[in-house]
């Protein structure tokens, strides 16, 4: 069942009709440990976007999730599972992280920025790439591999991080703190507008993560590269037929993904903590995932996917707070909820729905 | 008299806005072989999903026997005495031919048992039938010809009545066609009904008894096969006469375009597919090559093409001035594949995007690193105009294209590059009789206009009237030369791998 439904229909009211389903769902759950959903929603929208420290916030998560859902999106188009978000925003951050430390006594933020992202994207290019050669010269396949590369990351950035990055004498497991001058601006400009929103991590890096979302529609629906992509993620024969070269594809897709995982470490490196820390991606590799599902691998679709998971992580956070007995635990259920119905089970309602259109069709058939 | 076997009322199926089956009528005699023809697309294979479970009909009734019933699924069709041979065969290669009848029939959970039984009975079916198979043989390992026997035996193992083909000869060498055609006799001996479906003129009057005629979605007609002949069919079959020879002039053949020379094929599993093939295209002619589907003709296409892999030879391309230009896929080389589907079109891309696969990095379609959309919808429009695609709607899925359309739209692109040679596999294969004779048009006059033509196709008749020259392909080899006129015969002779000097 492969009919071709109204565009509206399938980037509209099938993703609506799976996050009602995820929020009915959610709503049970919450309706069994004995309190009420309506409130918890009312608890999750105004923790999310109530005050501009809670928009700050939601912010923040919206870039991370941004920055992994467009890079399992331009693996998609390649017909390519990257998993591995997780492990090449890790090493990202180690990348944002060298340049600032590197040149934080000499340069200000502006001057360390194309620095920190050219190492944060290669950084996170090469964990992309190297699953990706695997793939194409050995057949290795990406699911497997990438998720191999999120344990070598985790190794890796502990024993970086405990053997040359730590400073000595001090307990805590992060590098040196960057020189105020090499910290990412807030975004200081909204205050007016949401009084607060300087006092959340939220930074510049919201506004690069959006510039990265143009750069991914360019690339994917204006360039060659794009299209020889898109072709070998709908057909592989078909691409071979046109003479395009799947190691070439393969490889470079996968390591422009990685390398815009790899900018997540912007972020929460540059942008918040100021430092090198353990676990920098914070699961955000993951829920990129989700996000790329229901953006349906789009650019503008990813943002709003995104934005409801930050909506997701902030608001959780507050509700967590508001209400005791719906745990934190309780609200990554909630979450998970949302991942199933709107990212694992997202055909679920489609057979029902073409249905429903094609006997609407019939009559005039 | 016993009842029918089958009747069908009113048989009518609709997918969408096409109507696939409309007002269907058939009546098949107990003990016949009765035969359903009809072009490509004419609604054969939906009335035998019907007939078998795959759909359910919109309006119409089905008796079996004489008895009106309800085929909800095949499990229902099996359980009438229905069984069906598929065109594609449903087998699991690495399982034995016991192991393949067996299959969900095994008759308990533990298959000891169910395996000796099935032993026991396949044994008298291959005795009563001539089928002979070795129930131990691994189905991979046999040829085409014994798979789709043991397709026979698992309808027959299933008690079936009414056996059902599709298309059985499509795959088949004419040795192997005969012998298929002695077994279907055999079963009629035995009292069973056979339904056979094909386009193939020649099969229905060698070996049916009544014959129907379906034409766009509806029966248009039913005749017994002793009192109609090949012309009548033909023409209930196109609903006009048709022109199976096309018009064409002398070729006036020139200097040497493509030459390949020893040019072996080895498969990734390390079969020869290819061997030591070698042959020239001149400037201005069509050369043909013959062959029963999957005897290398395709491998030897795709490494012509340059898309598949080459274990040794050579290709060489030459210019007006007879000197090699060196060898590059799709420069001065167009390439329209065999399999539209899987390779010369990606189906869920609009029609204007298909409009550049394989030369999206030509410089007319942008400069640098971007398309240039505006030149893509450009060119999109002005093939579509020219070849006269329908709808002309550079925007629309290319799967939303009839066959002859997204041949048209795959043809338009490699043509409109000006390739000195073209490689043509299966031109017309599911294209409706209007496009398949605009399409051979439009090669003649590519022939005239000094190209060189490399066409592959199954269809005999196709490379006879297009051709000037026939090269035959049997199991990787070209087996000889002959031309246009060549007998059906003396074609066919090739076809099986008999040389005429072994003929003689």
């Amino acid at each position: 069942m492969n009919k071709d439904l109204p565009g509206w229909v399938d980037y509209g009211l099938l993703p609506l009709l799976n996050l009602l389903t995820a929020f009915l769902v959610a709503g049970v759950v919450v309706l069994a440990i004995g309190e009420n959903p309506i409130e918890a929603v009312g608890h999750i929208l105004y923790g999310a976007f109530g005050y501009g420290n809670g928009i700050g916030y939601t912010l923040f998560y919206t870039t991370n999730f941004i920055f992994t859902g467009l890079a399992v999106a331009v693996a998609f188009h390649a017909s390519q599972f990257n998993i591995g978000g997780e492990g090449q925003a890790y090493l990202g951050g180690l990348g944002v992280g060298l340049a600032c430390l590197m040149l934080d006594q000499y340069l200000p933020w502006w001057g360390i920025l194309p620095v920190a992202i050219l190492l944060g994207a290669s950084f996170g290019a090469i964990w992309g790439a190297i699953p990706g050669i695997l793939y194409a010269k050995r057949g290795a396949h990406v699911v497997i591999t990438t998720i191999m590369f999120n344990f070598i990351s985790y190794s890796l950035m502990n024993y970086l991080i405990n053997e040359y990055l730590k400073v000595p004498g001090n307990a805590s497991v992060q590098s040196r703190t960057f020189e105020q001058t090499a910290w990412m601006p807030k975004l200081t400009w909204l205050e007016g507008l949401m009084p607060g929103i300087s006092t959340s991590p939220a930074n510049l890096s919201f506004v690069i993560a959006l510039i990265a979302c143009v750069f991914v529609y360019i690339l994917i629906w204006r360039t060659k590269f794009g299209y020889e992509v898109r072709v070998y993620g709908a057909s592989p024969s078909a691409a071979r037929y046109a003479g395009i070269s799947t190691t070439r594809v393969v490889v470079v897709t996968m390591a422009i993904s990685g390398g815009l995982a790899g900018l997540l470490g912007l972020n929460p490196v540059m942008g918040d903590q100021t430092r090198i820390f353990l676990d920098i991606p914070q699961q955000a590799g993951f829920v990129g995932i989700a996000v790329a599902l229901m953006g349906r691998s789009h650019p503008l679709w990813i943002v709003f996917a995104a934005l409801l998971f930050g909506t997701l992580y902030q608001g959780g956070a507050e509700l967590a707070f508001e209400m005791p007995s719906i745990t934190r635990d309780m609200v990554v259920v909630i979450q998970g909820l949302v991942i199933l119905f709107a990212g694992a089970m997202e055909y679920m309602f489609r057979p029902w729905v073409a249905r429903a259109f094609s006997m609407r069709e019939q009559p005039n058939g | 008299m016993t009842a029918n076997a089958i009747e069908l009322q009113g048989i009518s199926k609709s997918f969408g806005s096409v109507h696939a089956n409309r007002d269907i009528d058939l009546v098949v005699a107990k003990g016949t072989i009765h035969g359903i023809i009809g072009e490509n697309g004419a609604g054969k294979s939906t009335l035998m999903s019907i007939l078998y479970g795959f759909y359910q009909a919109d309006r119409g009734t089905i008796s079996v026997d004489g008895t009106q019933v309800m085929i909800k699924d095949s499990d229902a069709a099996i359980g009438l005495g229905i069984g069906m041979v598929h065109q594609h065969f449903m087998l699991v290669e690495p399982f034995t031919v016991l192991e393949n009848v067996m299959l969900g029939a095994e008759g308990g959970a533990l298959l000891n048992k169910g395996r000796a039984e099935a032993r026991k009975e396949l044994q008298r079916l291959e005795k009563e039938y001539e089928l002979n198979v070795d129930p131990d043989a691994v189905v991979g390992d046999l040829p085409v010809g014994l798979q789709q026997r043991v397709e026979i035996l698992k309808a027959l193992y299933r008690g079936a009545e009414i056996l059902i083909l599709d298309e059985p000869t499509g795959v088949l060498t004419p040795d192997e066609a005969d012998h298929l055609f002695r077994i279907l006799g055999q079963l009629r001996a035995q009292g069973k009904t056979v339904l056979l479906i094909t386009h193939k003129l020649r099969e229905i009057m060698a070996i049916t008894d009544d014959v129907s005629v379906m034409r766009q979605g509806q029966m248009v007609a039913t005749r017994h096969t002793a009192e109609t002949s090949v012309e009548e069919l033909a023409e209930l079959m196109v609903g006009r006469r048709v022109l199976l020879q096309v018009d064409k002039g002398e070729a006036n053949p020139g200097k040497v375009k493509l030459e390949v020379r020893n040019l072996e094929v080895v498969d990734d599993i390390g079969v020869r597919r290819v061997k030591n093939a070698s042959l020239t295209v001149r400037a201005g002619e069509i050369v043909g090559i013959a062959g029963v589907s999957g005897n290398g003709q395709s491998e030897l296409l795709e490494a012509i093409a340059g898309i598949g892999p080459i274990d040794s030879g050579e290709v060489e391309l030459f210019d007006i001035d007879g000197e090699p230009t060196g060898w590059r896929p799709r420069h001065g080389l167009g390439h329209v594949p065999e399999d539209r589907h899987r390779m010369g079109l990606v189906t869920k891309f609009s029609a204007r995007e298909n409009t550049i696969l394989g030369y999206q990095r030509n410089a007319e379609f942008g400069s640098g690193l971007f398309l240039d959309r505006a030149a893509v919808l450009k060119a999109s429009k002005a093939q579509m105009e020219r070849f006269d695609v329908r709808p002309p709607d550079p925007g629309l899925k290319a799967a939303n294209f009839s066959g002859g359309n997204q041949q048209k739209i795959v043809l338009a692109r490699e043509i409109e590059q000006d390739p000195d040679v073209l490689l043509i596999g299966q031109p017309t294969r599911g294209v409706d009789v209007g496009a398949i004779e605009s399409i051979h048009r439009r090669l003649i006059e590519l022939r005239d206009d000094g190209k060189a033509i490399l066409l592959v196709s199954v269809e005999l008749d196709e490379i006879r009237a297009l051709s000037d020259r026939i090269l035959v392909m049997f199991a990787g080899e070209i087996m000889g030369e002959v031309g246009p006129e060549a007998s059906e015969r003396e074609i066919g002779l090739l076809m099986s791998g008999v040389r005429a000097e072994d003929a003689a």
